[in-house]
């Protein structure tokens, strides 16, 4: 089992990726959380099962002489979840949309013992294109996947299958071919900066621990990927949590650091098991524990859940909680490169950042800089949501335009015309069109967003369409921060919830112009004197919709209106006479019983009874409802 | 505390070598069997790990997982990432609570049926709006599948009793 020697591993490598390539045909069933919440367990069990009825060779384990059989697994996350659960056969590249139980017979008899494509579960664009292959969706056409790279291409669960394609390659590579300064130099040379937000150059931090004089150092993975709409991190610790793991290892090779921790949200269980099993699978193969591929190097990796605290992204808090604390930042210097874990130096980076260093390793770092702007070099994974044709998980080079994203990638905007974007989640900012500048064709990456307000952030990107309501919006963070803000320091705890109290006067229509002064002015005060990140950033959104949204803000204050028509409080719902039939199925609907009126006669809505839930509106088949 | 309850405790104390860095850790796994986190429990894990009560209800406070009350039979979560947000989830949140005549201050029915509360976002984005009961993810939900959920719901408790 136990691989002693980096000759053994290139063996074993060997013979993993023989077996892999005897299998006549592979099945990858998506088994990230979005596909399984949408049933794709229970599509791998009954292809399972199918299989053994019909005596056809399958294989759901890498074994070592598995000839012409048809592989079955779990693979992490496809990317495409809008079009979820999603299945894949190789070597054709066929990728199947929404399948269903139901499909499974189909997909047995054509696709595994035929040859043949099953027409109606390709994917299929709005002009009813169809394409066969995944790599010819437009979705997938114009991404680079580097951190993404075996996401959903591997079985997720299976060491031999990472091996197989390269895994722990460049682990053994830093061990034996390259000193702690030489990897420092080489992720330096590339210019990795930081996936969760801050862009830190990551090869200046790993040589601030290399050069401390502590002997204990620590390793820690931050996996508390806390932003609403961000799930980048989740799927490649459940995609290809081995990859989490060689990229920790290095990192401690490089700053000599014999203890690690992944600290992963509790939101994640998937996550957290996947990366269980990886890493006892890792030790039990000498690749974790002592004297990693008998180099004499020794890597202790642990996971430590942490228990829903959005604060604890920032690294004091993390460390903090990890120690088993109340997870609360503490003032700066020292700084975690220092003082970190335990109070020894620590190397923290982020999930993405970590599975960027392997393939550095192995191409070296002037590949890495053919990816990307200047200073800006690389690619970055996105969680592409909101109210965009095609939500899912991407992977573009740096610099690539939000049009480029949202239109081509994205599939256009969905229910509305496109409005904004927000990035970077409650601590970054809005990006738009308006008058003076359009910002879809801004490049994406740390410096060009920095410029304009916003921030790359992990990588959450939100899509809004016209009926979203910018101030609104501002206050759905503010109120995401207040609730997450630790409470240590006071511009952080009184603040956002002051900011949040104004939010909500101006969408329930008691705000003034004094409000917004207040806003702008509190905003101020809270970016420059909070403890730390959470509560630097907590105003952005407000000072970039403020910025961008003004006119919106003043119809709330002014005119009582709310432009986008999401306010309740300043909408009413009516029914038009004209175009009302009397079918009473809104008076029916109303869960407060607020309509009335007679049969095939127009009915009226009760203003002083209405809760403006809007179930009426969404009933009417006639359009006779309209808010106004 | 019952002697067949200190002894899972312990048992769960003995897996973390009653170490105070792993009291998070602990916590998860009383409240994993517990739905919630005793009272008196706490005060035994903190006199087993010897530290303060005071320290150990501060990080039960802290976190937003850890709950001091119990939760109902079905625990449904409401997911309010953004993503769920602008697809409306408030008004699946409204319709549960006004379904079950709960609200933020009162978060669990009388019978310890439900417990209706919100959760950042669980990473089903790509589903909005979700929401999950008991961990079981339910996609794209709507108001009236909400309703027809907790119709759903109580009849599969009512055929169990």
């Amino acid at each position: 089992m136990r691989i002693n020697s980096r000759e053994e591993l290139e063996l074993r490598r060997g013979e993993f990726k023989a077996s892999l390539d005897s299998q006549s045909k592979q099945i990858l069933i998506c088994a990230g959380t979005g596909c399984v919440a949408g049933g794709s367990l229970d599509i791998y069990e009954k292809l399972k099962e199918l299989m053994e009825e019909n005596d056809i060779a399958c294989s759901v384990v890498l074994e070592k002489e598995p000839h012409d059989t048809i592989g079955l697994k779990k693979s992490g996350c496809h990317g495409f979840c809008e079009m979820g659960p999603l299945l894949r056969i190789e070597p054709m590249g066929w990728l199947y949309i929404k399948v269903k139980v139901e499909d499974c017979e189909e997909i047995i008899k054509k696709s595994i013992l035929g040859n043949e494509v099953i027409d109606r579960l390709v994917y299929q664009d709005k002009e009813s294109r169809s394409y066969q292959k995944q790599d010819e969706i437009p979705f997938y056409r114009q991404q680079t996947r580097v951190a993404l790279e075996h996401c959903g291409h591997i079985n997720a669960e299976s060491i031999k299958e990472y091996i197989a394609v390269g895994g722990y390659h460049a682990a053994s590579k830093a061990l034996f071919d390259m000193t702690p300064e030489q990897i420092v130099n080489e992720i330096s040379d590339s210019s990795l900066r930081g996936r969760g937000g801050g862009g830190f150059p990551t090869g200046r931090k790993w040589g601030q621990v290399l050069k401390q004089d502590e002997e204990s150092r620590y390793v820690v993975c931050n996996g508390d990927e806390g932003d609403p709409g961000a799930f980048m991190d989740r799927s490649m610790m459940e995609g290809d949590p081995h990859r989490v793991i060689e990229g920790m290892l290095i990192a401690a090779i490089a700053t000599k650091a014999h203890n690690g921790y992944i600290y992963v949200r509790a939101e994640y269980p998937l996550a957290v098991s996947r990366l269980e099993i990886a890493i006892q699978k890792a030790t039990e193969r000498g690749l974790l524990g002592k004297n990693i591929l008998g180099s004499g190097f020794d890597f202790d990796l642990k996971i430590s859940q942490g228990a829903g605290a959005f604060v604890c992204g920032e690294g004091s808090a993390l460390t903090s909680s990890i120690e088993g604390n109340r997870g609360m930042p503490r003032v700066k210097p020292p700084r975690t490169v220092e003082q970190g874990l335990f109070g020894k130096p620590t190397v923290l980076n982020n999930v993405e950042t970590f599975c960027n260093v392997p393939p550095i390793i192995n191409n070296g770092a002037q590949w890495y800089k053919t990816m990307g702007p200047k200073n800006n070099h690389g690619t970055k994974a996105f969680a592409l949501t909101g109210n965009v044709n095609n939500t899912g998980l991407i992977e573009v080079p740096m610099g690539t335009t939000l049009r480029e994203v949202i239109f081509d990638i994205g599939g256009g905007v969905k229910g509305g015309e496109f409005k904004a974007v927000q990035i970077g989640g409650p601590s970054g900012g809005c990006l738009c069109l308006n008058a003076e500048e359009s910002h879809l064709d801004l490049a994406m990456d740390f410096d060009s967003l920095k410029k304009v307000g916003a921030m790359i952030g992990s990588g959450g990107l939100v899509v809004m369409n016209d009926q979203s309501c910018m101030v609104e919006v501002a206050r759905f963070f503010m109120d995401f921060t207040q609730n997450e803000s630790c409470g240590k320091c006071i511009p952080c705890r009184e603040g956002t919830r002051r900011m949040l109290e104004l939010l909500t006067d101006i969408t329930s229509g008691r705000g003034t112009m004094e409000h917004i002064e207040l806003l702008e002015d509190l905003a101020d005060t809270i970016s420059e004197t909070a403890l730390c990140g959470l509560g630097k950033t907590a105003a952005s959104p407000v000072i970039s919709t403020l910025k961008y949204f003004r006119d919106e803000y003043i119809a709330h204050v002014v005119d009582k209106k709310c432009p986008a028509g999401e306010c309740k409080a300043l909408l009413s719902i009516i029914i038009d006479p004209d175009l009302c039939k009397g079918c009473s199925k809104c008076a029916r609907m109303c869960p407060v019983d607020a309509i009335h009126g007679e049969i095939k006669k127009p009915f009226t809505i009760d203003q002083s009874k209405c809760i403006k839930c809007g179930t009426c509106l969404d009933g009417c088949k006639f359009n006779a409802i309209i808010q106004a | 505390m019952e002697s067949n309850e200190q002894i899972k405790i312990n048992r769960i104390l003995d897996d973390y070598n009653y170490d105070p860095a792993l009291v998070i850790a602990i916590m998860q796994e009383v409240q994993k069997d517990y739905r919630y986190l005793p009272e008196e429990l706490l005060c035994y894990i903190a006199r087993q790990l010897k530290i303060s009560e005071a320290k150990v209800y501060g990080v039960a406070t802290f976190y937003e997982n850890f709950s001091l009350d119990p939760k109902g039979k079905y625990l449904i979560k409401i997911c309010d990432g953004t993503a769920c947000h602008v697809r409306k989830s408030i008004p699946i949140l409204e319709e549960f609570r006004k379904q079950l005549k709960l609200s933020e201050a009162k978060p669990t029915t009388d019978d310890m049926l439900f417990t209706v509360e919100t959760v950042s976002c669980l990473g089903a984005c790509g589903l909005a709006p979700v929401c999950t009961v008991n961990d079981k993810v339910y996609p794209a939900m709507t108001p009236v599948k909400a309703r027809d959920l907790i119709e759903k719901l109580k009849e599969e408790a009512h055929a169990n009793q």
